[in-house]
């Protein structure tokens, strides 16, 4: 009789537990997780690339579509980059409204987080919650930049719109109700059994793994690393804000959830300080069109961890080169190693545990041959190697393909 | 004849489970939705995607046995609707009993599961079989704290009949108070069975999309739908009428809307227990039931022999 030990599933491309496209294939014995392979890779779109046909300005609003969560920090670290190579000071006040903003998309992503986490261990009820109470800071965000998720407030030299007083004080209310909200879901964190069951010992990661593995963000700081942009390397109006950089010794998915909640505490309390603190004068300074030669690099704390920017200027209006590197890159490597000798129902959380967003992650290699041979692929012969690629496995889309021109060129 | 083809495909069968089940259905949507702070569907919605499923396209895996599939659903149906027959639900007395129906019930109670199984294991779906083996795995750690409590019931009472215990209990009104216990580990159990959160692992969505499930579609699909209302419907019922034998000799139209009362209860209090907790998993939840439920089963039933030699008869 034939048989194997190990049941292979595929976790993705397409799965309930995943929210974007990327694939896990799982050798499974009984409920045991044996191995498991990550692949990313369904989510390409080549925006690296496309920034350098644009302006910078145009880029602006480019890199904030990189995640639909942390926009805010994709553009903030990106326009971080360019006024360090403009050699741009912008305005105090204007850094303490990046800061706001900041912090707000900071409660968002943590709640929305906290919602997710509980859907993925069959806690619906969870999720409800947690996602009504995200509509405050949703509303708050649409009432300040005007949109719910790509603000569009940062610009080269500064921010795009100003807060009044009024806006003020609807920030603080808001902050009051969600400060209680959140004490009630760490009160709930800490006392409900079931939810403690299901996230303690689960996706261990030692301190010393999560050095070595790069984790970065709730990841590390879950696993005793005090590793925190925000301090290490201030940027916006952190330097002259007061917080703790919360760390767990945990280090799994209860840890990380733990410090995602002790992060939102920190947030409130940096926004009632920027509320307080914010000085007056202008939210802008102007910027030339044409970016100098330079290059720089910008480090900035989004929710999920350290996102960092690479932009090279070549003294036009487009930038030679944007590289980027978001958090989840980061901290993909680490989930192989979570998962060894996990179950099964594990694995939905802690995948989510490293907060994923694998738009935000996909890159492509190029390599360049030591012969100097540019490996580049044309479109054309794209198209036929997916031809091919379907043929072989019985699929003709030659006859599909002469009905959809016939119907194009009748009409 | 006549009256028992009216009882099987009219009242208390087929098409009175089936509306009951949909009103059950919405009931616990409802219910869960206002508890987790949505609004929830409205009245016709368990009704209208019943109707929705019956319009779409049914696709089979190639691999899969098709006859099998297609005799699931009917066999899981068929044993609910039997199971009814046989449990009082308008008086002291079911449409039919014999002394050991209470036997036939549980074990027709737990065709539907097996039926779930075999559904799984043909589809040929690795989501499916993974999904097969919890749902028997998981109905090793239930079934048996389930039967002990409700085998309890019957030894107090001295009878295998579902009516004549529900007699026995209307007669002693406070040896109710002796099951409690009984009652609480049940509704636990039924957790279980009906595969509700938190011990839904056999369907887990995010970690096996619809574990046995998975392959069906269309009109198979309603079918099960409808037999997961039914279910839940008759093993409440089961439950009412050995722990809730609130019937006393009233007028039957007042021992049915009793009835409905103990059977809405009965699944508020599971829809409650589903919108508090977070899934477990398999080995907790096998844990659970073997050091827990089945042990105080186990107590209900030591407690059920002691006091038959003690209370009066």
């Amino acid at each position: 009789m034939r048989y194997s030990k190990d049941v292979k599933i595929p976790i993705g491309p397409q799965h309930p537990a995943l929210k974007e496209p990327e694939s896990f294939l799982i050798s499974l014995r009984g409920e045991k997780i044996t191995a498991a392979s990550v692949r990313l890779g369904y989510n390409h779109r080549g925006i690296e690339k496309a920034c350098e046909e644009r302006t910078y300005i145009q880029d602006l609003y480019l890199i904030e579509r990189i995640c639909g969560i942390c926009s805010h920090s994709h553009s903030t670290c990106f326009v971080q980059a360019v006024e360090e190579i403009a050699g741009i000071e912008i305005p105090a006040r204007a850094r303490y409204v990046r800061t706001l903003i900041g912090e707000l998309e900071r409660i968002h992503s943590h709640l929305l987080w906290l919602g997710v986490a509980g859907h993925e261990i069959g806690f619906d009820t969870l999720l409800m919650y947690t996602w009504r109470d995200r509509e405050i800071v949703m509303d708050i965000l649409a009432s300040t930049t005007g949109n719910r998720v790509n603000y569009g407030i940062n610009t080269i030299g500064g921010v795009r719109r100003d807060i009044n007083p009024q806006q003020n004080q609807q920030i603080l209310e808001a902050v009051g109700i969600l400060e209680d909200r959140t004490k009630y879901y760490i009160s709930l964190a800490t006392s409900e059994s079931t939810l403690i069951n299901r996230l303690s010992g689960v996706g261990l990661l030692s301190m010393e793994d999560a050095k070595q593995l790069g984790a970065v963000g709730p990841v590390a700081r879950a696993s005793g690393i005090a590793r925190d942009v925000r301090k290490d390397d201030p940027y916006a109006a952190y330097a002259d804000l007061d917080f703790k950089v919360i760390t767990d010794s945990h280090c799994d998915v209860y840890g990380r959830t733990l410090v995602r909640m002790g992060e939102l505490m920190q947030s409130y309390s940096i926004i009632r300080q920027i509320i307080q603190k914010i000085p007056g004068g202008p939210i802008t300074v102007k910027s030339p069109r044409k970016i100098p030669v330079g290059e720089a690099v910008s480090r900035y704390e989004a929710p999920r961890g350290e996102d960092m920017h690479y932009v090279r200027a070549n003294g036009t209006e487009k930038p030679d080169r944007v590289k980027v590197r978001a958090p989840t890159l980061a901290n993909i490597q680490a989930v192989s190693k979570m998962l060894e000798d996990r179950y099964l129902a594990d694995l939905p959380i802690v995948i989510a545990a490293i907060d994923p967003c694998f738009s935000c992650t996909d890159r492509t290699i190029a390599v360049n041959m030591s012969d100097g041979n540019k490996n580049t692929l044309t479109w054309q012969s794209l198209r036929l190697q997916s031809l091919q690629w379907y043929r072989d496995r019985g699929v003709d889309f030659t006859e599909l393909n002469k009905k959809v021109m016939e119907r194009f060129s009748t009409k | 004849m006549g009256i028992a083809i009216f009882h099987i495909l009219v009242f208390p069968g087929l098409l009175f489970l089936t509306i009951f089940g949909f009103v059950a259905e919405y009931f616990d949507r409802k219910l869960c939705a206002r508890l987790q702070n949505r609004i929830g569907p409205p009245w016709f919605q368990p009704i209208a995607d019943f109707i929705k499923l019956l319009g779409k396209e049914e696709i089979m895996p190639r691999e899969a046995d098709v006859i099998v599939l297609k005799l699931i659903p009917l066999f899981a149906l068929v044993a609910c609707v039997t199971a009814i027959l046989y449990i009082p639900i308008w008086g002291q007395q079911a449409i039919f009993s014999f002394n050991g129906d209470i036997i036939v019930v549980l074990y027709l109670l737990t065709i539907p599961t097996l039926a779930y199984f075999l559904g799984g294991w043909y589809s040929r779906s690795v989501y499916s079989m993974i999904g097969a083996v919890r749902t028997l795995t998981q109905l090793f750690a239930y079934e048996v704290p389930l039967f002990m409590c409700i085998l309890a019931s019957a030894l107090l009472a001295d009878t295998w009949s579902i009516s004549e215990m529900v007699t026995f209990y209307n007669h002693h009104l406070g040896y109710w108070f002796c099951n409690l216990l009984g009652f609480a580990i049940a509704i636990v159990c039924l957790l279980g069975k009906l595969e509700k959160v938190p011990f839904d692992i056999p369907e887990a969505e995010t970690e096996i999309v619809a574990g046995s499930f998975t392959e069906f579609g269309g009109k198979l699909l309603a079918l099960l739908r409808m037999t997961f209302n039914i279910e839940l419907v008759v093993v409440a019922s089961l439950l009412a009428a050995v722990f809730l034998p609130f019937g006393l000799n009233f007028h039957p139209a007042i021992i049915f809307i009793l009835y409905l009362i103990q059977v809405f209860s009965i699944i508020a209090v599971i829809t409650f227990l589903r919108s508090l907790f977070a899934r477990l998993r398999l080995d907790q939840m096998i844990a659970f039931c073997w050091k827990y439920l089945a042990p105080a089963a186990f107590a209900q039933v030591l407690i059920n022999l002691i006091l038959k030699g003690i209370l009066p008869r």
